[in-house]
């Protein structure tokens, strides 16, 4: 009798499906994987010990690039760290503010992950569809930070700068030009609020639309409904969270179990899977799409009757105005000092969590009163979940392993850190 | 979270485990200090007993307490020398491999950190494992315990060199193949070792020692007003109307 061997294969580090540098080694017998063993690290940067090597506020920049498709949420961990040994508390306004952007983050993400799901199990439209929304929502990232990615918006203390008052227009140009340029202005007109709201009331539609061509789709149910399954037990025992939690039936959700920023005042639901299959997870993150657009709506209602400060007023943290410089000597010493040498933060050590769009991202920071801060370690959701890789995928077909990748909702940026 | 809940989860840690745990708790935040002896029954009690059901391990990470406290701006005492001040140091980034600190020995260098999770209950708690032995620090393995523990395991070690024992597939995980080194270690330069290009001569990617100099932008400091009382004083004190 012939000898069959299992058949050992590399998939990786450059894949299209791999959503960045994932290596696996797969251990194959036939179609169905034998063994599954992720090769991570391709991307580490090594983010927390650099972040060792700097003043607090300089490492702001480091947590956007990250998890890059939840850019502000993971600021939002590392500030509230910061903050909490400080002793400080941002401002209301500044809490609305953060509030919104984490929410606007996780339709961001969860666009994003839409979109390339649906590519790497066959559906290339709804990518097309899903980007139309992000480039929306990135034009709010870069209204307030100037930047469409990389924002360093999140300050200790509050956010760099109020909303702005006019929302940019496209100008005129050979590709958008009359009746079609005053249709993209139309939102436009007034002030990054207005634009917001334009957008909130819209965007359900636009769900509807990724719904229409996912949700009773037979190919996509095919490729997704009973793969991956994972017991609510099981997910305890992996250290999973966010969606990949809530998609086995625990209704676990750190804005709702223990609340941050403003989400305690928030008026919105937690959905929840049933089955703990690739289908579940991405009902979820459909409908936390239209959660997370009900609290902008409620966001941008407070935002708009409340102005005030946006940042402490504190100056040994946060800079004076540069009008105030001009004319105020100890304006100007607190300025330099701050850009210079940083603040010192108390001895101590703090671990603080937020409910990133992947699930839960946490900062554990050390202080032993240093500019610099001591230890850094960022708890990255992705990572604690590709761990669980092996034990999952053993027994599925070599195809799943895309649909789970694709469930996981991975970015590198985070895993390898 | 009340505080009421968070002082019990002290107190009812104290009554149940008594000496095996150094319990403190600071902003509502409980972190119990253990020996690596005791970790792996702790850890089974605190995971299956229903009065604590930390059912998820969320993180666990190393740290590295060589140089804790230590400052390179000396603003105590001033004197003719003070202008080398903050140009030189043995903080992070101020050396390469040649020159990199020994002989400060930090009693008890090393250390696990854990966080842990209860679902059912709503709270948190931190364990810290110290090593006792700086040269080959170990600490028991809690794969049996949380089986996703296993990666942040990996990454202690690739990072720190603590060494789980009982771990089923201690690799590294996030360093290169091959990598000489735990690289998050304090006294592990921050250029690095070696840098990576291109040789079109051997047609290979080659290793070669770092070729940029360490240096340091902004000097680590220290200072008493680090708890913003000055701030408090200012506010306090109206200066601006003055």
């Amino acid at each position: 009798m012939q000898e069959i061997r299992n058949y050992t294969m590399n998939f990786g580090p450059q894949h299209p499906a791999a959503h960045g540098v994932l290596r696996l080694i797969m251990e194959m017998d036939g179609e169905t994987i034998v063994r599954a063993d992720p090769h991570i690290g391709l991307l580490h940067r090594g983010t927390e010990k650099l972040a060792e090597s700097k003043p607090f506020n300089q490492s702001i920049g480091y947590m956007d690039r990250l998890d890059y498709v939840s850019m502000m949420c993971n600021e939002h961990a590392y500030v509230k760290a910061i903050e909490t040994l400080l002793g400080i508390e941002a401002p209301e306004r500044a809490q609305y503010i953060r509030t919104m952007f984490d929410e606007i983050t996780r339709i961001l993400n969860h666009l994003m992950w839409i979109g390339s799901n649906a590519l790497d199990l066959g559906a290339m439209a709804v990518f097309l569809y899903a980007f139309r929304e992000r480039e929306e929502l990135m034009d709010v990232y870069e209204a307030v930070s100037g930047a469409r990615m990389h924002a360093t918006y999140y300050r200790p203390g509050g956010v760099y700068r109020d909303l702005p008052a006019q929302m940019s227009q496209y100008r005129e140009s050979p590709w958008h030009k009359g009746k079609d340029l005053k249709r993209i202005n139309s939102w436009r007109e007034g002030s990054m609020l207005d634009y917001l709201e334009a957008f909130a009331a819209d965007f359900p539609s636009k769900v509807d639309e990724y719904e229409d061509l996912l949700t009773t789709n037979r190919i996509w149910k095919q490729r997704t409904v009973g793969i991956g399954v994972i017991s609510p037990e099981m997910a305890q025992q992996w250290g999973m969270t966010g969606v990949m939690l809530r998609g086995s039936g625990i209704a676990w959700d750190l804005r709702k179990k223990q609340p941050y920023a403003k989400y305690a005042e928030m008026d919105f639901d937690i959905p929840v899977g049933v089955g703990g299959d690739c289908y579940d997870r991405y009902l979820v993150r459909v409908e936390e799409m239209r959660q997370s657009n009900r609290i902008i709506q409620q966001c941008v209602k407070w935002l708009k009757a409340n102005p005030g400060p946006v940042m402490v007023q504190n100056f040994k943290v946060a800079p004076p105005s540069r009008v105030e410089m001009k004319e105020d000597m100890e304006a100007m010493i607190h300025h330099f000092k701050l850009f210079t040498e940083g603040y010192c933060v108390p001895a101590g050590e703090t671990y603080c969590a937020v409910e990133a769009p992947k699930g839960e991202f946490g900062c554990y920071l050390v202080s032993d009163g240093a500019n610099k801060p001591f230890r850094v370690h960022l708890r990255a959701p992705g990572f604690a979940h590709l761990s669980s890789m092996d034990t999952i995928v053993r027994g599925h077909m070599l195809a799943d392993v895309v649909a789970m990748i694709g469930t996981y909702d991975l970015v590198f940026g985070e895993v390898d850190r | 979270m009340t505080d009421t809940q968070k002082t019990s989860l002290a107190g009812q840690l104290a009554a149940r485990f008594g000496d095996m745990l150094t319990i403190s708790t600071v902003r509502n935040e409980t972190t119990a200090e253990l020996a690596a002896a005791d970790l792996i029954a702790v850890a089974t009690a605190l995971r299956d007993e229903p009065a604590f059901r930390f059912s998820e391990l969320i993180d666990l990470c190393g740290i590295d307490y060589l140089g804790y406290g230590q400052t390179e701006w000396d603003t105590e005492t001033i004197s003719g020398t003070g202008f080398s001040r903050g140009v030189e140091g043995e903080a992070m980034g101020r050396f390469d491999w040649a020159g990199r600190p020994r002989g400060a020995n930090e009693p008890r260098r090393f250390a696990a950190v854990i966080q842990l999770l209860s679902i059912e209950h709503n709270r948190r708690l931190r364990l810290r494992v110290f090593c006792a032995d700086d040269s080959m620090p170990v600490v028991p393995s809690l794969t049996l315990v949380w089986p996703g523990v296993n990666w942040f395991e990996r990454e202690a070690f690739d990072l720190y060199g603590i060494i789980f024992d009982g771990h089923p597939d201690l690799r590294r995980i996030l360093t290169d193949y091959g990598f000489v080194g735990h690289p998050f270690r304090k006294d592990f330069p921050l250029i690095g070792n070696v840098e990576v290009r291109y040789d079109p001569e051997q047609k290979r990617v080659i290793y070669e020692p770092v070729s940029i100099e360490p240096r340091v932008l902004v000097p680590r400091t220290i200072r008493d007003d680090a708890d913003l009382m000055q701030a408090k004083a200012e506010a306090a004190d109206h200066w601006r109307e003055n």
